[in-house]
């Protein structure tokens, strides 16, 4: 069973998933997420899916939701890394990940949550 | 078809743990026979949707994927997958087919979709007998 490590690192949360995730697996980090936005009030988390070779309809509808989520709780996300075997497959599904942020890789997710933070400006939750 | 069937591998499902199991098997076949990265990924993206449908829908989640490449005179490299289940089967299979339609808690994405990640996809089934999907898809 895969456990999904959740950082802490300057205020914001950092997921990174480096294997392929069971259904249960993937529900649990959405639970786990949603419960340290509440214990920290973070306003950004970047999620890392360079690990994941296969992204379904399941997976990506999940991903969806786990944004919607913690935007209702005061945080943006950004979804980083996806490969582009993957990126290329979730368009054929149709499933474009609508209302979801991403970015080439980490680093740009950063600025892109850095960004989106500034950009909020003192309004966020924190 | 008049395709040759060059190898043949059963796996059955019987939960959750055999979505990922499932995709992983169809992945290795299609990179043995030559397939490339991204269709790699539609092949392993087809077969967990389809997996996933026997685990969510198949009586007791118990289902078989049969994976096996084909070498056909035009068609060249191939690669074959059947998922059969004895669940309740599709009442509908046109309706099934169209985007948007859910029986259960998906998305109504899982058939549509897999129809556009694959080169064929058939599918047999009626109420109280099952179903069996075959998709293919062809080495460029």
């Amino acid at each position: 069973m895969a456990r999904v490590p959740i950082i802490e690192i300057a205020g914001l949360l950092v997921v990174t998933v480096q294997e392929e995730l069971h259904d249960r697996d993937a529900l649990r980090l959405q639970e786990e997420l949603t419960d340290r936005l509440e214990r920290t009030g973070s306003r950004g988390v970047l999620l890392d899916l360079s690990g994941v070779e296969t992204v379904d309809s399941f997976l990506g509808r999940l991903l969806t939701e786990i944004a919607q989520g913690a935007r209702l709780m005061g945080a943006h996300t950004v979804v980083v890394g996806i490969q582009p075997s993957v990126a290329i497959t979730l368009v054929e599904l149709g499933l474009e990940l609508q209302g979801i942020s991403t970015a080439l890789n980490a680093a740009r997710g950063l600025s892109r949550l850095r960004h989106l933070l500034a950009a909020e400006g003192g309004r966020g939750r924190t | 078809m008049g395709a040759h069937e060059t190898s043949d591998s059963m796996l059955p499902i019987a939960g959750e743990d055999d979505i990922i199991n499932a995709r992983q098997f169809a992945r290795e076949t299609a990179r043995r026979l030559g397939f490339g990265a991204v269709d790699q990924s539609r092949i392993a993206t087809a077969v967990s949707e389809l997996a996933r449908n026997v685990v969510r829908y198949a009586i007791d989640s118990h289902g078989i994927v049969v994976i096996r490449g084909l070498n056909d005179a035009e068609r060249g490299t191939g690669v074959e997958i059947v998922v059969s289940d004895e669940g309740p089967g599709i009442a509908n299979v046109e309706q099934a087919l169209g985007d948007g339609f859910s029986s259960g808690r998906g998305m109504g994405m899982g058939l549509p979709g897999t129809r556009r990640l694959m080169d064929e996809m058939q599918i047999d089934s009626a109420p109280g007998r099952g179903t069996t999907v075959i998709i293919r898809k062809w080495r460029r």
